[in-house]
């Protein structure tokens, strides 16, 4: 319903405009829209309530008001402050410099923790580092299984002792690590309730015994109101360092990582995107902000395509819709080459909502079956034909349908879709002539079709 | 005072600052507007979500003017009446006339299916059930461990397969063996997986589709298990899961916890899917039948 903040922003501001000057009840409108967004979106409602108070401040005072586009420029206000809150840059681990680095893994139940303590030493490995992991949940049926295999996945070692308690372990495991000369040591834990004395406690004698040099909380991004209070507490009892966001690969809009970063002051230094070892990236500020906002995580999107997109092919590909050449058997390639990009699914996540691309594409499913049929299609094809969609009447509809054994709906539905994109890039071109944003020149740009 | 020490001296430590508040909210004073925003404050910070909190305080604000009620001690039982009829207890009986009875757990990941796959046995063997587990998640690691241990505390029998076998043909085998055992109860787990994964969406249908063929009609009861701290994503996680496979209730876990799990009314209002069971700790004794009253009173007062 609020799934794209900027469009109702947007729409609000032309509501109002032709006022004149906007009163400061009108602004009301809009931070309610905000307010409404940010709740939707799992952000804490104290968190919401200071965020819009900040943003109104910024909103009222300023040349906003008077601004010709004053939807803009509160997006830009909702925008900055956000990425200000996240976090204005990234931030990495921290490296001991007494040659040890010791790293400690903390949460709530079913967070990530153990996943997540591999994927970390599958990163450090990448950067040179020699890393051990010590098991130190004694308590989930399987849990240190469950690390030993994940760690022999990717060829590290993992440290356990089924006869003691977590401090021992974790102490066993410290001092195997400095002997054995490994230069990281990674602990992770049992999951537990901030509320829970007992457990806390323990977490605590674990974290003297070992003094880590990072105490990381790993928190499911698909927390609601309630991430504030384990984040809290964790970070009462154990003084975090960093948090690190797992499960952003769902469609969850990931509004605790805000609330989570605003009260215990922590970096996101991470995100999980997958149960695979690989799926761990940097956290970026921004795109996050724009995620929460439901704006899209457009950069991703861009630089996933990079590394996948060929570039010459690209380039081309460019040419031709600058000149509206776009057939298709450019449309077929273009899917082909979006299969190679790994899920749709993820891939669809990541683009704005509403805004740019049209439904009809958004909702075409990309899945193997549904590529055989646009293939199946195509193929079946005249040559002029596919130069030239719009020679295709009804028989000719019919004999496409028969030859590649499918229905005249089918046609009809790739023939639409097709018309969509088409569309969609006559108004990238338009806008581009307009002087678009920025952003959109470069989706334009990097996007493979 | 800083946010910290706001969440410190409030709900962190336990749900009396939640309590306290709404003594004072239901206390005593004249119904107003600031009673009505604050009751919408306290149903947005237990999960309840904006657009189902608005509806909720709307309804009582209805009530309220029919009613001519001028006390908030008399609103807040009103308010607990609306939320009780919206939430009818799921079925959770296993009883019928042709055996086994087929229960099939599905969820994102680490939500607490597994722990409840073992619950659940634990329940039924209670009953005096034969009850079979059926290690479904062969793709996480040491998962089928992890259920071999419990089905060993619960003294129920497992069956499994190789790590990275194909589900639905562990299904298919399990299901056949129950029929020939006399099995009351298969309760089967499945691996964690996020909504908005096509292709494993679609596995979970075949599996679904497999047990079917074996035995129409099952499984009988397909429950989705949902973590209480899950926000708003937990309504499009029960879309896409009942769109694949028909979920028949919800095992609400973790409420052990200080979140509230408000999201279920949402999706019981808006999905007509129902709570069976809710999930209360990290042993096998901590499953109950869920009860609207107490879920409410948790949500509101105590
Ligand atoms: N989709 C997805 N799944 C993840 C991600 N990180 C972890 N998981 C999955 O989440 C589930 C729980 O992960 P674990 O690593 O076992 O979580 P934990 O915090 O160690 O759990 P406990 O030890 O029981 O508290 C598993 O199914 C993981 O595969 C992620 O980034 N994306
Ligand atoms: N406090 C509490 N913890 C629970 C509850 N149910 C499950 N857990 C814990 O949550 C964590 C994850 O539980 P699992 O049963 O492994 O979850 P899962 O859904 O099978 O996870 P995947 O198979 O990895 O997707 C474990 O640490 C459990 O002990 C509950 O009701 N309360
Ligand atoms: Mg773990
Ligand atoms: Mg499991």
């Amino acid at each position: 319903m609020f799934s794209n903040l900027a469009e109702k922003l947007q729409s609000t501001f032309r509501q109002l405009k032709g006022k004149g000057k906007l009163s400061e009840k009108d602004v009301d409108t809009a931070m309610r829209d905000i307010r409404l967004a940010l709740l939707e979106a799992d952000v804490n409602f104290k968190v919401v309530k200071d965020f819009v108070t900040a943003v109104r401040e910024r909103a009222v005072g300023q040349e906003v008001m008077s601004s010709l586009t004053p939807g803009q420029q509160v997006i830009k206000i909702v925008n900055e402050e956000m990425t200000r809150l996240m976090g204005d840059k990234q931030s990495g681990l921290a490296k001991s410099n007494k040659g040890q680095t010791t790293i400690m893994m903390v949460g709530l139940q079913g967070s990530g923790k153990t996943t997540t303590a591999v994927k970390l030493a599958g990163h450090l490995r990448r950067e040179g580092r020699n890393p051990l992991l010590v098991a130190a949940d004694i308590y989930r049926p399987g849990a240190v299984k469950q690390l030993q295999v994940l760690s022999e996945s990717i060829g590290e070692k993992c440290y356990s002792n089924l006869e003691a308690d977590p401090v021992e372990i974790c102490r066993e495991g410290l001092q195997i690590s400095e002997k054995e000369s490994f230069d990281v040591t990674i602990f992770d834990t049992a999951g537990r309730l901030h509320i829970d004395d007992e457990m806390m406690s323990e977490i605590t004698g674990i974290k003297n015994e070992i003094k880590p040099d990072e105490v990381l909380l790993v928190v499911d991004a698909m927390t609601g109101q309630d991430a504030v209070n384990a984040a809290a507490s964790f970070h009462e009892a154990l003084g975090l360092s960093g948090v690190i966001l797992t499960k952003l690969d769902g469609d969850t809009r990931g509004g605790a990582a805000l609330s989570v970063r605003k009260v215990t002051g922590c970096p996101v230094k991470f995100v999980g995107t997958g149960e695979k070892i690989e799926a761990l990236e940097p956290f970026y500020p921004d795109r996050m902000a724009s995620r929460i906002l439901g704006m899209g995580d457009v950069l991703s999107l861009i630089e996933k395509a990079e590394a996948t997109i060929d570039q010459d092919k690209a380039k081309e590909m460019e040419k031709k819709l600058r000149k509206q050449q776009f057939t298709l058997e450019d449309f077929r390639d273009q899917i082909a080459q979006l299969r190679s990009m790994g899920s749709l699914d993820d891939i669809l996540n990541m683009l704005p909502d509403g805004g740019y691309i049209p439904k009809e594409i958004k909702q075409m499913s990309l899945n193997e079956d549904s590529f055989k049929v646009v293939e199946a299609i195509i193929g079946s094809m005249t040559g002029n034909e596919r130069q030239d969609p719009t020679i295709l009447n009804s028989s000719r509809r019919r004999r496409i349908a028969r030859g590649s054994g499918t229905t005249v709906q089918d046609v009809n539905r790739l023939l639409n879709q097709f018309n969509q994109m088409q569309k969609m890039f006559k108004q990238m071109n338009l806008a581009d002539k307009k002087g678009s944003s920025k952003k959109m020149k470069k989706v334009k740009k990097k996007f493979p079709f | 005072m800083s946010l910290i020490d706001q969440f410190k001296n409030g709900l962190a430590r336990s749900k009396s600052g939640f309590i306290s508040r709404l003594d004072g909210l239901f206390g005593g004073g004249e119904i107003n507007e600031a009673f009505y925003e604050e009751l919408e404050e306290i149903l947005v910070s237990g999960d309840v979500g904006v657009q189902t909190s608005v509806k909720l305080v709307d309804q009582l604000k209805e009530e309220i003017r029919r009613q001519k009620i001028k006390a908030r001690e008399e609103a807040r039982n009103l308010l607990l009446q609306l939320i009780t009829g919206i939430m009818k207890p799921g079925e959770t009986s296993v009883e019928q006339d042709e055996q086994p009875f087929v229960i099939l757990l599905v969820g994102v990941n680490g939500s607490g299916k597994t722990t409840t796959a073992a619950k659940l046995a634990n329940l039924y063997r209670q009953e005096r059930k034969n009850v079979l587990l059926v290690a479904g998640d062969t793709f996480r690691a040491a998962a089928i461990e992890q259920l071999e241990i419990w089905a060993a505390r619960a003294g129920v029998e497992l069956i499994k397969q190789q790590p990275g076998s194909d589900p639905s043909a562990l299904f298919f085998d399990a299901i056949n063996a129950a029929k020939a055992r006399a099995v009351d109860l298969v309760i089967g787990d499945t691996a964690g997986r996020l909504h908005s994964r096509h292709n494993l969406m679609e596995e979970l249908n075949k599996i679904h589709r497999v047990i079917g063929r074996i035995m129409p009609g099952a499984p009988h009861r397909v429950l989705l298990v949902l973590d209480a701290t899950t926000g708003q994503n937990a309504v499009a996680q029960a879309k896409s899961f009942n769109q694949s496979l028909a979920i028949d209730g919800l095992v609400l876990t973790k409420l052990d916890g200080t979140a509230r799990g408000g999201i279920v009314i949402n999706i019981a209002d808006e999905l007509k899917i129902p709570v069976c069971y809710v999930g209360t700790g990290e042993t096998m004794d901590d499953l109950a039948p869920f009860r609207p009253e107490e879920f409410a009173r948790a949500l509101l007062e105590d």
